[in-house]
């Protein structure tokens, strides 16, 4: 402790290096917080509990689609209380960089299942009753400049329409949303004028959506709804919406793999830029550490006031790098869907300060070496 | 009689390039009394500075003894060595060699951090030992913001602050002007003859070497002669 001093005014010896490299690690451990965090969420089971919406999807692939009796029969189990569905769609709109999610849905059941989208009475009816009718979120309605009313036009790249013309929907309601972490640039089309209206694949449906009675049931009705279906031509997996979304994103690759990977990327150069600047300023030191063992420290000394040099600047580069990532996680889960449920846990935190630990050990041991090992006179023979 | 402090028998120190030895002393032999200001001087190469090392436990012979207070500097092992020289001497070089991020207490301070003393009692020292050299109103500048004989004076200050009885100096005026020099070599003596600090001192300089009690020549690894003042 009483060297602490000592190692302390290493951070201040070159300020601009010392700044860049705890830069560096703070960005390394942020990134790191931040994808850790979304790899073990992506990677742990499904968490039923405390959840009263469970998605059916298919079990194969999401790609596949569901009859849509499925709802019928599933609405038809004990604790299930409203069945609704939703499907893909696509599509362009303008041009293909245009994009955002679009789902044709069946209004009603929609509109019961999901109160969290916010419109008037006169817009829930007008979507119920229109066959064209669609709604978008408030942002989407002001980045095009979409009002009531207007026409929405879209190129059915998945689902070409029977007139292979382009598809034209209502404007018939602009949502707001009752909380952030509800996403506000979808569109949702009346599913009846999509399925009559689509070249092919007529009663089915991309996934259901259940709402059950008791939260405490979703478990067992998740595993009674893929019972139910697992002899069939088109069995279910039943989950989370949570653990849906992620396995939305999944489609993009293994994230786990895809995570550990840029974080090794980012390791291995921090690594490489730390130990380089840990290496340069212990160069740049021999005839100080010279006189350290000179004035009676011992080998061991000078070796753990360079290693703790090495383990300050690590921990004070990381740590607020971990706490921002925390942060940040907090406000990505309450905003954005795909996040929902992703926290930096204390597992995480806890892997972060041995990963710290061992950036340090790493990067500081060869240079702490050199300088337990130091020869005085020749150091202060090259000095002076 | 004046009590022996430093005593070197049939010292020899080689190094090595290779393995060619290159012998740097041989056959020294010199008792050095307690209280003493020795100056040591010689031609580049004649091997002052080696035999400043071994006296001051930096490093160790080839062969020969040096005992200081009766014990064997030259039997100790590197981390005993090491023990030995925070308590027993302290070092003046020609480049001052202070630690450039820490304040001229800090660095008087550093010695400390070896003993057993609390917080408050090393900054009292270190404070103390500033006021001996006359720098009690420098303790929060940094070297940079030093002069050159300022610097040295923080460097004496660390070299007394654990109170050692020994110092040694190599070339402690080489970097410094004839005035300044003369303050750092009076500042020396009073060490000397005030704190009763015995003082074996490397120069080049004539009249740094007139400052001490005594002068030993050197050439060629060898004493070759010895002057008193």
């Amino acid at each position: 402790m009483k060297y602490l001093g000592l190692i302390w005014s290493a951070l201040y010896r070159k300020p601009l290096r010392s700044f860049l490299t705890l830069a560096s690690i703070f960005v390394a451990f942020l990134l790191f917080g931040l994808l850790q965090s979304v790899s073990v969420a992506f990677s742990e089971g499904v968490d039923f509990s405390g959840v009263d919406r469970l998605i059916i999807a298919p079990k194969y692939s999401i790609i596949d689609p569901l009859p849509e009796n499925h709802a019928v029969a599933i609405n038809a189990i004990t604790g299930v209380e409203l069945v609704s569905h939703r499907s893909w769609f696509g599509g362009v709109y303008q041009d293909t960089s245009q994009f955002f999610p679009r789902w044709p849905v069946p209004p009603e059941s929609f509109l019961a299942m999901y109160p969290e989208y916010l419109l008037t009475d006169a817009e829930k009816a007008a979507f119920v009753q229109t066959r064209t009718g669609a709604i978008i979120g408030r942002p989407l309605a002001e980045t095009y400049n979409l009002k009531l009313g207007d026409k929405i036009p879209l190129i059915g790249d998945i689902w070409p329409n029977k007139d292979n013309t382009v598809w034209e929907f209502d404007l018939v309601g602009i949502y707001d949303v009752a909380n952030e972490s509800v996403e506000t640039d979808q569109m949702f089309i009346n599913f009846e004028f999509f399925d009559e209206y689509r070249q092919w694949s007529q009663g089915t449906v991309g996934n259901i959506v259940a709402k059950i009675n008791n939260p405490d049931d979703s478990a067992a009705i998740a595993a009674e709804i893929d019972r139910l279906f697992a002899n069939s031509s088109d069995e279910t997996k039943t989950t989370t919406e949570k653990a849906y979304n992620q396995m939305f994103a999944k489609q993009v690759g293994d994230i786990g793999l895809i995570m550990t990977g840029i974080l090794s990327a980012v390791f291995f150069t921090i690594l490489l830029l730390t130990g380089n600047t840990m290496a340069q300023a212990i160069r740049e030191r021999i005839p100080e550490l010279a006189i350290l063992k000179t004035i009676g420290f011992s080998n061991v000394s000078v070796l753990m006031i360079v290693l703790c040099e090495a383990l300050l600047i690590v921990l004070v580069g990381s740590l607020p790098g971990l706490m921002l990532a925390a942060g940040l996680l907090t406000k990505f889960s309450q905003s954005v869907s795909v996040f929902n449920g992703v926290e930096l846990s204390g597992f995480i935190v806890a892997q972060g300060v041995g990963l710290a630990f061992l950036m340090a050990l790493i990067v500081g041991l060869p240079p702490a070496l050199r300088a337990m090992r130091l020869n005085i006179v020749d150091a202060l023979g090259d000095h002076q | 009689m004046a009590e022996t402090l430093i005593e070197i028998a049939d010292i020899a120190k080689d190094y090595h390039r290779g393995k060619v030895a290159i012998p740097v002393l041989s056959e020294i032999s010199l008792q050095i009394e307690k209280g003493d200001f020795l100056a040591l001087m010689g031609p580049s190469g004649s091997g002052k500075t080696t035999l400043l090392n071994l006296i001051g436990g930096l490093d160790t012979p080839t062969s020969g003894s040096i005992s200081i207070d009766g014990e064997r500097i030259d039997k100790l092992t590197q981390g005993k060595l090491a023990a030995w020289r925070s308590r027993h001497v302290g070092f003046v070089f020609q480049f001052y060699n202070l630690l450039p991020v820490l304040t001229a207490e800090k660095n008087v301070e550093l010695p400390l951090l070896l003993t057993n003393l609390n917080r408050k009692e090393r900054k009292k020292r270190a404070l103390a030992a500033l006021a001996v050299v006359g720098l009690q109103d420098r303790a929060s500048h940094r070297p940079t913001e030093l002069s050159g004989g300022q610097e040295q004076r923080v460097a004496i200050a660390r070299a007394i602050v654990s109170d050692p009885g020994l110092l040694v100096c190599d070339e402690p005026t080489g970097d410094l002007d004839r005035a300044t020099a003369d303050e750092i070599l009076e500042l020396l003596q009073l060490l000397n003859r005030e704190y009763g600090k015995t003082i074996v001192m490397v120069t080049h300089d004539p009249k740094a070497a007139d400052h001490a009690n005594h002068c030993l020549y050197l050439d060629k690894g060898s004493l070759s002669g010895s002057q008193t003042a």
